[in-house]
């Protein structure tokens, strides 16, 4: 046996490009996914990574490059001859027949006898909660119900990889957080590969093993949710995971998180520590914290954020117009790529 | 409540603009149960004997069923080629596939006069005889470009995400068209194919120009009514034609209403 240090990933990109009416949807992208990770492709709408997913899916054919499922080249087969899943956005459930019958209607393409395809359709069915559903129709459900149907249509087909186009994207933030939950806690019981795309950084950074920011067709940076946001590399990825400040310090562009600012009194000692003289400029209480926009000596402007730690009693220590001295040690600036 | 005169003069005008699509139409009913062999006002008495009568007349019955056969025949030509040319279309891409789309729709702007002449033409070049056949060709036109507008308008309505699932979930090409797309498209094909029924139903210049010996019913009312011989049972004959492509008009916007439901 080859004994390497990093296992051959189960989904490579190379080179892949894709034009949409002579503009680049997606350029050049190299993707390497490992087998059983839960990974992301986060960015604004446009960015690509809805086309990337498609392609990986087999919806769309790229223009260049190739799309290899453990070795094996995909990039010019068929959707239905890829053992890849996906859940659409809008859940794309067929509307003229039962929930039974959707859940089943893989497991019937891949020639499973009806038997064997009716007893994994019901059992997928209750690992998702609608076991006494099987009968209904799609137009019966709420959208949560329909999100977990085709939920359970993927899965029970056992794909290598199962994909997921901002399935939480029509459900209430309340629902939405519960079912973040139980994705990854299904992710890890299944140990299938999941490949999430959203825009939604929360979701990203809760769910995710390892993130894709995607911008203007590329990738800005791979990283997990922990280095993505610590250490971003460019201005995109440091603005778009989390809110941020851009410093600069000697030269190069720096990413310092509002968290990291501490807000002293303007006499107080601040030695080891970057200071910045400034008023402040604004307040927003969030209940959790409290955001503050600075405005520093030197006329930038910094955005500061400070956990509610006081108790209840205790009014505010800062308002509007309170001369402050900003710290940060010298370690919380990151510096990003030019 | 205050007088609205704008709400009024609506009314006003939507009534007198029933009546007058309506007023003939009702006329020729009400003359159909009079006893009477003469049309006359005020209808002096009333009989169901022109409805017998009219049944009884070998030349109506032979009519009619002509008509219902062309009618059936040509609408389910009508269901094939208008179906594919959906289809077709529906996945038509690049230069010139605008022209196409517009070239399915342009037989049923073309006035039936032109068509039936052109039709007449083509069959005489080539020496058919017009038949039972020709007719059904000559329906087969408009017919068509009915179905082909049901289904098409159909299908762009249609999310591309169901026919992308049933792929991803595993289903060929010709699977996904069995099992979702057609299920999908039904109500709308069912739809046209009902309106294709009811105008080929009451069809009459193209099918002057295709039929030979035959006489549909449309012809036979025509000719009847030419000829002045029989007026009493043309009101009942009517009355049937009105009947028959009523049903299929109403049947078909009931489907299409309940699929719009459907798919909400």
């Amino acid at each position: 046996m080859r004994q390497s240090s990093e296992p051959a990933p189960l989904i490579r990109l190379s080179g892949v490009r894709k034009v949409f009416g002579g503009t680049a949807a997606i350029e050049n992208l190299d993707l390497a996914i490992h087998a059983g990770e839960f990974f992301t492709f986060l960015g604004p709408s446009g960015s690509g990574k809805t086309t990337t997913l498609r392609i990986i899916a087999g919806f769309e054919l790229p223009d260049a490059g190739t799309v290899a499922l453990d070795g094996q080249d995909l990039s010019r087969l068929p959707p239905h001859k890829r053992d890849v899943n996906t859940v659409f956005q809008d859940y794309a459930l067929f509307p003229h027949l039962t929930l039974l019958e959707n859940v089943a209607y893989g497991l019937r393409a891949k020639k499973i006898p009806a038997k064997d395809a009716i007893l994994r359709a019901e059992a997928a069915l209750a690992s998702v909660r609608l076991a006494d559903f099987g009968a209904r129709r799609p137009g019966q459900l709420s959208g949560g119900q329909r999100q977990r149907v085709a939920l359970a249509r993927a899965i029970v087909n056992r794909p290598r990889v199962l994909l997921l186009d901002e399935p939480l994207g029509a459900l209430d933030l309340k629902l939405r957080h519960q079912m973040q939950v139980e994705l990854k806690a299904l992710q890890q019981q299944t140990g299938i590969t999941f490949i999430y795309v959203t825009h939604d950084q929360d979701e990203a950074l809760t769910m995710s093993d390892r993130i894709a920011v995607f911008n203007h067709g590329r990738v800005e940076q791979i990283a997990s949710p922990w280095m993505l946001y610590e250490q971003p590399q460019t201005a995109f990825v440091a603005g778009f995971v989390g809110i941020t400040n851009i410093i600069a310090r000697d030269g190069t562009a720096c990413a310092l998180r509002p968290e990291k600012i501490r807000l002293l009194s303007p006499d107080a000692p601040a030695a080891g520590w970057e200071t910045m003289p400034a008023t402040i400029a604004a307040v927003s209480y969030l209940g959790m914290s409290t955001r503050f926009l600075l405005d520093c000596a030197d006329g930038s402007r910094l955005t500061a954020v400070e956990q509610n730690m006081a108790h209840g009693a205790e009014a505010p220590r800062l308002a509007q117009g309170s001369p402050v001295l900003a710290a940060w040690s010298a370690e919380a600036p990151w510096p990003l790529a030019a | 409540m205050r007088f609205d005169l704008a709400k009024t003069l609506l009314w006003a005008s939507v009534i007198v603009i029933l009546l007058f699509l309506f007023v003939p139409v009702a006329i020729i009913m009400v003359y159909a149960f009079s006893a009477s062999n003469i049309q006359g006002w005020p209808i002096q008495s009333f009989s169901l004997q022109w409805f017998a009568r009219t049944f009884a007349d070998d030349e109506v019955r032979a009519a009619l069923f002509l008509s219902v056969e062309v009618a059936v025949v040509a609408t389910a030509l009508a269901m094939l080629m208008g179906l594919l040319a959906a289809l077709a279309v529906y996945r038509l891409r690049g230069p010139g596939s605008e022209a196409i789309a517009f070239a399915v729709v342009l037989p049923i702007a073309l006035p039936g006069i032109l068509t039936g002449m052109a039709l007449n033409s083509y069959f005489v070049l080539w020496g058919i005889n017009l038949s039972f056949w020709t007719i059904v060709i000559g329906h087969g036109t408009f017919c068509t470009v009915i179905v082909y507008n049901n289904v098409i308008a159909r299908l762009r309505r249609l999310p591309p995400s169901w026919a992308e699932a049933s792929g991803d979930l595993g289903a060929g090409p010709w699977r996904t068209f069995r099992l979702i797309t057609l299920p999908m498209l039904g109500s709308a094909l069912g739809a046209g194919a009902l309106l294709a029924f009811a105008l080929s139903f009451d069809e009459v210049i193209v099918t002057t120009f295709t039929a030979g010996a035959q006489t549909t019913l449309p012809l036979w009312i025509f000719g009847a009514i030419r000829l002045g011989q029989h007026l009493p049972e043309v009101n009942v004959v009517v009355c049937v034609v009105i009947l028959l492509t009523i049903l299929p008009v109403l049947l078909a916007q009931r489907l299409m209403g309940r699929a719009a439901l459907l798919h909400k």
